[in-house]
């Protein structure tokens, strides 16, 4: 197969459109980009894309709550597409406020007689924050994190603090190896994660999140602001690695339809 | 503040005398046939979730010492009006508007009982809710989404609710009213609401109305400038006058209005660029321009020096400046101040500040797409005790929090890092704190240019008219008092980002495909200003009743002026009106052509047809009858510093924590962690920097084009303080600390761009004006000889705040004469960039450039409580080459880190180097000579002087550098005749010494230093 097609997704509030993007193009994808609305209209066009990337940002201000207005949108608009786009083998990453859209969409984690099993919601400290977190991963399943064991990543959210509707749910996402990323402690350390190295309280430390196929992964941290050398906070101190750490995820998704 | 005059009665309350309420039950079976109902929705964190509204009103509430044992529970809510059922409304509340998971809901008709169940102990309710008119950008998206699922709902809006534990009447009324409710954009309802419908406004009877001027005695013309909040002065409201006499003919309303707001010093800087006769200690000086003749000439002189190198690109003409980039793209800066709303409504005042700026980039030639933000703050103390505040001020803590979370919560949803800042406290900001936003824009190079052609649709798009911000042009020329909170309501707005972000996202696209000749942006003055300045070579004509209304009701006038946030004119031809409009409509932004500029060189203003204003564009432009002002200068007699003590090694120890925990240099990460200063993905040298990602950055480093390794640094200068002393030693030291933190992180000062932030208290006081032009004097000094050119800039005057105290005393708040300076410079491979945490022990430690005594206006007297002193000053021809060399040993690799020094001298800096590195520093002073005018020198002067000096002087001009051992002579030689003092080194053990003459003089660990610094706005 040749370079797969990326399809990233712009909604009103999206910003990470651009650079993310162009780490998939410089991990040999080719990037497209369509409005919301042009999807809605013309839900076929997703046909010509192998992966489907919803970026950063505030959809819709992240009025109501992060993320939860376009999910409602996807949710009654386009969700056989969607459904149908998965069936076929393809890829679907949701950063940041994709994840809050992935996972209030019910696309991530199916929606059970109960309701949504999870949600993402204002962290601990009850503020936006910026800041750098290591992570440990759970490669089990996620296509995405392929090979990949720890990363040092940027977040800068609000609303994402993980939490699962009860502690089943939790083991059971778990046991499944659908917790795919977490946050820890410097030099990959588990047990217990003080902020601000789980920066919102996450339940479980949890940073990120797969479905059962593994080829649906939303993350809180910015895997597209750690691909150059120069994105890391000390590398003036550190020296310039060849790649930065988030780059990983990108090659993987493009990688996979080699 | 209940329904203020002129506002439409967006929300019906029912009178609880005359009227009764329709029962629930009527209401429900209402809803069954299909007529209008109101419905309210409170929700609830569910149990184990924090309530975040609660926590931050008990955590204000603690800064205002009310009741301690106070308890609360807080719910956010929807009203919500339609033809719904309550079945549809229980799929709303679960599809759309409560988090599943973490929050409960109860919902109800609007009035009934189950929506007052008191929670045990908590029996006061409260409602707060939006003003009519003020932006809702939750309840428009709210409402969007609604439709968009197929609801029949015809108006959302929010609230918050309350239910407070019994307080005194005192404590519920202070909670009431500056912590609950913000009366410029709230209302309050005590008890449970008790509304009928949600309005839409009343329908506008067009009248066209005249205001006579002819015969009109001096004191009526004034009358009318103050009712018509004109803030225009006795000679222009003559010139007005005559005018029209010669017209035959009585101006209309939106005629006068036209001219205040294009005249009003917010749009034309009347003073600044105005005829001010000036007198120092050196003579008198006649400027027809001051800033024309100072500051712009500068700029002039230097592009002329630099001849075919010259990269200015297009300077003081367009919203923001322009300067050349690379091969493919120039870059825009500007820099806005938004004090006056700010001082009102910390949020909407910020937050449509830091809005307004980005539109300035956005509407700079053809239309630039911002690429970071820079926010520099002034407040009073955030310590300052609630009774010793001025009435009608807010506390400074409360303002701060509001304008962070204003700043945050816009540039954060534009997608804009925010990058730079600073925040400088001093008691006289107490009732006007200064709020500055600025924006860099990065634009291809053959789109720098515009120009409104002949018969162009105007074009507005992006969000809708309403009264916001009235007079906000004219309001913010004019001086703040104790009922400034309650009389300019209109003043103040809620910005909403989403809205600008899809204008900007459609407007890029909308420029790459080139469907426009020209574009504004609609900033204080709304149409007025944007369309009489796009117009001004031309002539328009405008439609006011075509322009999309958020209500019904405005008058053309209000139509013309409003300052409703997130719109931009264009300049349209008719063959690309249809593609435009699509374009725009694809991205659910709407776009309306609402005139056509005329080669008439008339303004004529229309209402369905008829006329209502027909100004001619030279009258509005150039008709402003010229004053002369009056300015003098005293420079401050030299007074000498205060007696200093004998001090051992603990107190100068303790003299370094002081200033560490000062809050001027204590660490700003409570702010800038809530900034999101990474999107766009190309940060390269964070604010925040250090072995622990936290030591405090001098400039920061973006790389604006990805493909690119050329990047932009952005950095500030300001010291109010020093302008106590000397205003022209303070400009220089600014614009000086400005280049120094550029050119510590890497950037060529061949190619540094800076911008004038002036604001100012009265300047109709000549000693006022005086110290301003004395300023932009030293500015072009400085500036020609650095070859550093200011490429924009922006006054605002007339800040200071008057109130009766106790005893009945009329009483005037100036702010201290406040210069900031941004700069803006180029780094050419970001490989290069340098840091100031130190890096490995072994390395050695280098002062660059030479210390006097500077101790006017430091904060190592500040902290003391010491006065007197000689005030930083400015060598022009060293500066520049101590920055050339400095520039040559950082491009050339032989730079580890580097550190700009500023407040509190060399103690402040080399103890942020160690404490951002986690590295310890042995210093020895015996190197560091004292370089000291004669007639101090002459004074007595002991070892403490010297060594205070070598401490805490604030010199400018000096930099801290770490140089590998092994590029100690290259270091040297490449800084030629460069004063450069070797004192010291980097070490393992993480403690700083100073030492002077063998003498230990400071000693301390790391941790203490740090903590000092970290600890003051550390806060939750």
């Amino acid at each position: 197969m040749s370079q797969p097609n990326v399809l990233i997704l712009r909604a009103p509030g999206t910003n990470c459109d651009q650079e993310t993007g162009y780490a998939f193009e410089l991990a040999g994808g080719t990037a497209g980009f369509a409005h919301i609305n042009q999807l809605i209209e013309k839900p076929k066009l997703i046909k010509d894309y192998q992966i489907l990337c919803l970026p950063g940002g505030f959809s819709y201000g992240d009025d109501i709550a992060a993320g939860r207005v376009l999910a409602s949108q996807m949710q009654s608009r386009l969700a056989d597409v969607l459904a149908e786009f998965h069936a076929d083998g393809k890829l679907i990453l949701g950063i940041c406020n994709g994840f809050q859209i992935l996972i209030k969409s019910g696309f991530l984690l199916p929606p059970d007689e109960q309701g949504l099993p999870a949600t993402l919601t204002w962290n601990e400290n009850g503020r936006f924050i910026d800041c750098w977190v290591n992570l440990k991963t759970d490669n089990d399943k996620c296509v995405f994190l392929n090979g990949v064991e720890q990363m040092y990543l940027p977040i800068a959210h609000a609303e994402g603090k993980f939490v699962p509707r009860n502690e089943a749910i939790l083991n059971q996402l778990s046991a499944n190896h659908q917790l795919a990323l977490k946050y820890c402690r410097p030099g990959g350390l588990n047990g217990f994660v003080p902020f601000p190295h789980n920066p919102n309280g996450s339940t479980a430390h949890v940073a990120g999140i797969c479905d059962e196929t593994g080829r649906i992964f939303g993350l809180m941290p910015h895997p597209e602001r750690h691909i150059d050398p120069t994105h890391h906070p000390r590398w003036t101190r550190e020296g310039l690695a060849e790649r930065g750490d988030g780059f990983a995820v990108f090659e993987n998704a493009v990688q996979y339809f080699f | 503040m209940l329904f203020p005059a002129g506002i439409p009665l967006f929300l019906k309350l029912v009178d609880r005398v005359t009227n009764t309420i329709i029962s629930s039950k009527q209401a429900e079976s209402a809803a069954v046939n299909s007529q209008t109902t109101l419905w309210q929705i409170d929700i609830f964190p569910v149990e184990g979730q924090p309530n975040r509204l609660a926590s931050e009103v008990l955590d204000n509430a603690k800064d205002l010492q009310i009741n301690h044992s106070m308890a609360i529970s807080a719910a956010r809510g929807f009203l919500i009006q339609g033809t719904l059922t309550r079945e549809q409304v229980e799929e709303l509340t679960g599809n759309l508007l409560v988090e599943p998971v973490v929050e409960r809901c109860e919902f109800a008709l609007v009035g009934s009982d189950s929506l007052s169940q008191a929670p045990a102990d908590l029996s006061n309710l409260v409602h707060v809710l939006p003003l009519p008119g003020v932006t809702d950008p939750q309840a428009e998206s709210a409402l969007m989404a609604m439709k968009q699922l197929g609801y029949p709902v015809e108006v959302v809006r929010t609230f918050k609710k309350f239910w407070v534990s019994d307080l005194s009447t005192a404590d519920q009324q202070l909670l009431n009213s500056k912590i609950l409710c913000n009366d410029s954009i709230e209302m309050i309802v005590v008890g449970p609401l008790q509304l009928s419908e949600l309005h839409l406004g009343q329908k506008y009877e067009f009248v066209k109305r005249d205001i006579a001027l002819a015969g009109l005695s001096d004191d009526a013309l004034m009358q009318i400038s103050q009712d018509w909040t004109l803030s225009l002065s006795l000679i222009e409201m003559h010139t007005i006058r005559d005018h029209f006499e010669t017209l035959g003919r009585a101006p209309s309303d939106i005629e006068l209005e036209s001219i205040a707001q294009t005249w009003s010093e917010h749009c034309s800087h009347k003073t600044l660029a105005g005829r001010i006769s000036y007198r120092d200690e050196n003579g008198p000086r006649t400027f027809s321009n001051m800033l024309k003749e100072t500051i712009f000439s500068a700029t002039m002189q230097i592009r002329a020096d630099l001849g075919e190198n010259d990269w200015c690109v297009s300077v003081f003409k367009d919203n923001a400046g322009i300067v050349r980039f690379d091969e493919n793209y120039n870059v825009a800066f500007k820099v806005e101040t938004h004090n006056r709303p700010s001082a009102l409504e910390p949020y909407g005042g910020a937050n449509t500040g830091i809005g307004g700026v980005i539109r300035d980039t956005l509407g700079t030639g053809m239309g630039a797409k911002p690429i970071c933000n820079t926010d520099v703050f002034c407040f009073a103390s955030p310590g300052t005790p609630y009774g010793e505040l001025p009435p009608g001020v807010m506390h400074p803590r409360r303002i701060m929090k509001g304008v962070v979370s204003g700043v945050r919560d816009y540039g954060n949803r534009m997608g804009i890092p925010t990058v730079n800042g600073a925040v400088y406290f001093d008691e006289r900001y107490v009732g006007n704190p200064l709020v500055f936003c600025g924006n860099v824009g990065l634009i291809p190079k053959d789109k720098s240019f515009k120009e409104a052609q002949p018969n162009d649709l105007i074009v507005s798009i992006g969000g809708k008219t309403g009264r916001d911000g009235i007079h906000g042009a004219t309001f913010s020329s004019a001086e703040l008092t104790e009922s400034s909170d309650v009389t300019s309501g209109g003043a103040v707005q809620i910005g909403n980002a989403i809205t600008e972000k899809m204008l900007m996202d459609v407007m890029l696209a909308a420029r790459d495909r080139g469907l426009y000749s020209a574009v504004t942006d609609c900033g204080a003055g709304g149409y007025s200003s944007a369309v009489g300045e796009m117009g001004e070579e031309l002539g328009a004509e405008v439609w006011l009743d075509k322009v999309p209304l958020k209500y019904e009701g405005l008058s053309y006038t209000e139509i013309w002026i409003s300052e409703a946030q997130e719109r931009m004119v264009f300049s349209v031809p008719e063959s690309d009106w249809q593609e435009f409009q699509a374009l725009c409509a694809s991205e659910s932004v709407e776009a309306t052509v609402i005139g056509q500029f005329k080669p008439t060189g008339q303004l004529v203003l229309k209402f369905e047809d008829q006329v209502v204003g027909d100004i001619s564009m030279s009258m509005l432009h150039g008709g402003r009858p010229p004053v002369v002002r009056e300015a003098t200068y005293q420079p401050a007699p030299p007074t000498p510093l205060s007696k200093i003590e004998e001090k051992s090694t603990e107190d100068w120890t303790h003299d370094l924590c002081k200033i560490l925990a000062s809050p001027n240099v204590a660490s700003k990460h409570w702010i800038i962690r809530q900034y999101d200063h990474e999107v766009q993905g190309g940060s390269v040298i964070k604010p925040l920097v250090g072995a622990e990602n936290d030591g405090p950055g001098d400039a920061a480093v973006v790389r604006p084009v990805l493909q690119s390794r050329r990047g932009l640094a952005i950095s500030c200068g300001t010291n109010p303080r020093y302008g106590d002393l000397d205003t022209y030693h303070m400009a220089t030291s600014a614009i000086d600390e400005a280049i120094r933190n550029c050119v510590a992180v890497g950037a060529d000062p061949s190619q540094i761009a800076i911008l004038d932030n002036f604001c100012w208290g009265h300047t109709d006081r000549p000693e006022t004006l005086g110290s301003l032009v004395r300023a932009a004097i030293g500015c072009q000094d400085l500036s020609v000889v650095l070859q550093t050119p200011f490429i924009s800039g922006k006054d605002s005057l007339h800040n200071e705040f008057s109130y009766t105290d106790g005893d009945g005393n009329r009483k005037t708040i100036s702010i201290p004469a406040t210069l900031l300076i941004s700069a803006m410079g180029q780094v050419p491979d970001i490989a290069n960039c340098v840091t100031m945490d130190l890096k490995k022990a072994g390395n050695v430690i280098f002062q660059i450039g030479v210390t006097g005594n500077h101790f006017g206006g430091s904060h190592w007297a500040m902290v003391n409580g010491m006065t007197g002193g000689q005030v930083p000053t400015v060598d022009a021809e060293r500066a520049k080459s101590t920055f050339a060399h400095l520039h040559q040993a950082i491009k050339s690799g032989l730079i580890r880190s580097c550190h700009d020094m500023s407040e509190g001298g060399l103690a402040v800096a080399v103890a942020e180097m160690a404490f951002a590195g986690g590295l310890g520093a042995d210093i020895s002073t015996d190197e560091i000579g004292i370089e000291m005018p004669e007639v101090e020198a002459e004074a007595e002067i002991d070892v403490s002087y010297a060594l205070a000096a070598i401490l805490f002087s604030e010199s400018n001009t000096r930099f801290l550098v770490e140089v590998e051992p092994q590029d100690v002579h290259a270091f040297e030689s490449i800084m030629g005749d460069v004063d450069v003092q070797r004192i010291g080194s980097v070490v393992t053990e993480p403690k700083l010494t100073i030492e002077m003459a063998h003498n230990l003089v400071i000693e301390s660990d790391l941790t203490a230093l740090k903590q000092a610094w970290l600890g003051t706005l550390d806060w939750n």
